[in-house]
């Protein structure tokens, strides 16, 4: 399998399972990698979400996948980040403050207020802006302790309250980036995931 | 908003779904892809495997189970039963659980917890408490080897230890109710309630949607359920139907 089209970025003991099985439920089978060549160069990426923002961030930089994934995104390469995949795309997170993120995405991840639980287990309903092609209003899977507040300019939002409103995922130029799990939310998640497909194989052929 | 989850609970032993009352006299309930496929249709918001195995067949049997499992399912999967090691939860995750839970093995080596959260992330670190009401009192034994075994642990405070060692989800049974249908056991869910911050999957005793109702109103972000819907006592859509009618958020 020397030219996959759609690889998921291993790292670390990231629980890999679940989203193969998604795919392959859509007739794809995915590649697991971590050289920064088939991060650069798929035709599909996934960004799966990998235990902590400070771990996550170095074992990137000791395999040179920051920069390859960094040079994918502004190549506006057909990506999906999931959770903590998400997260790691942003400036920082208050759960390694010490650590940069990548920066591709304006902000910083911030945790919840101390009235709700936490990490935030369970099914949020997620409101999408208008224009969002990909992502669907409805009831999405979420386990997270961190987030973003606010949507940057020019991004497509959808959004969901957990003690207070927060970004349930965000729609770009080649990025669709979902804090929640789409491979673990039920046929709204399947749903997500077949239009990615389906439109990152259209954008293919255009450039 | 969160809504309340309703998790089927399978417990598996050599390859099929058994239940039993207070942990005994176990009788075959199905098979464990068929049930998980017809839970996940039906509307379950997630799903607890229970591997009660006791033997080293059975254990290989079971991982195969979650693999296959797995493979249909498109809903968050917790599994647990005879977790002693992190090796143990690696080979889960790596079959395809989303969450481990562990019992005995945590309550004999609570460092166990550290290391999985650690390892692991506290989203897939699940301390699985079986606690049986101590007589007469407002205080609950932590209870181990399949309820076999008690310990002398406060059940509470052993819950606020687990959080604070890196659990990330407490699945709370009470032995007392387990397979009974008397509903499950409030003061238990209020009392360990009042001392985590993270969620609270109440379990043991469920007959009924009031039953369920009460349990989330006790403080329970989510509630485990087997007999009754093994058995086809009712659906996960009547329940979810009820409850939503009664005013609880739930996905429909």
């Amino acid at each position: 399998m020397s030219n996959p089209e759609l690889v998921i970025m291993r790292t670390g003991v990231a629980n890999l399972a679940s989203i193969t099985a998604a795919f392959r439920r859509q007739g794809i089978e995915p590649h697991l990698s971590s050289s920064p060549e088939q991060i650069l160069s798929a035709p599909m990426l996934v960004v799966p979400g990998v235990g902590a923002f400070g771990a996550a961030i170095s074992e990137m930089q000791a395999k040179g996948l920051d920069q390859a994934l960094l040079e994918r995104l502004s190549q506006g390469r057909s990506t999906l980040a999931i959770c903590l995949g998400m997260q790691i795309l942003f400036e920082g997170s208050a759960e390694s403050p010490d650590f940069k993120g990548l920066g591709f995405i304006p902000g910083r991840a911030t945790s919840f207020p101390a009235s709700v639980s936490s990490p935030q287990f369970g099914w949020n309903r997620i409101e999408t802006d208008e224009n969002c092609q990909l992502l669907q209003p409805g009831a999405c899977y979420f386990a997270n302790s961190f987030k973003l507040d606010h949507a940057p300019a020019k991004w497509s939002a959808a959004r969901a309250r957990h003690g207070e409103s927060f970004i349930a995922a965000l729609e770009g130029p080649g990025l669709l980036a979902c804090q929640f799990h789409p491979e673990l939310s039920g046929r709204l998640g399947q749903g997500i995931i077949k239009r990615w497909l389906a439109s990152s194989r259209e954008g293919s052929g255009s450039c | 908003m969160l809504t309340k989850r309703l998790i089927p609970c399978l417990d598996v032993r050599d390859g099929r779904v058994v239940k039993g009352v207070q942990f005994q006299s176990l009788r075959d309930a199905g098979d464990p892809r068929e049930l998980a496929a017809a839970y996940e249709a039906q509307g379950a918001d997630e799903l607890v495997m229970l591997d009660i195995s006791a033997t080293a067949e059975g254990r290989a049997a079971c991982l195969d189970t979650v693999a296959s499992i797995r493979a249909e399912l498109s809903i968050p999967l917790c599994v647990g039963g005879g977790v002693r090691a992190a090796s143990d939860v690696a080979a889960l995750l790596e079959r395809g659980a989303d969450k481990v839970a562990s019992n005995s093995a945590a309550v004999r080596q609570p460092e166990l917890l550290d290391e999985f959260a650690a390892r692991f992330g506290s989203q897939c670190t699940v301390l699985a408490l079986d606690a049986a009401r101590i007589a007469d009192s407002e205080s609950w034994d932590v209870v181990i080897d399949s309820g076999n075994q008690a310990t002398g642990i406060d059940a509470a405070d052993w819950a606020a230890e687990a959080e604070s060692r890196g659990a990330g989800e407490i699945l709370l049974t009470s032995h007392d109710r387990d397979g009974t249908g008397e509903g499950y056991d409030l003061d238990l869910i209020q009392a360990i309630a009042s001392r985590v911050r993270i969620p609270i999957i109440a379990s043991g005793g469920a007959r009924n949607a009031r039953h369920l109702q009460q349990a989330f109103s006790a403080g329970a972000d989510a509630v485990l359920a087997a007999s009754i819907l093994h058995y086809k006592t009712t659906t996960l859509a009547a329940l979810k139907a009820d409850l939503a009618k009664a005013g609880i958020e739930v996905r429909t």
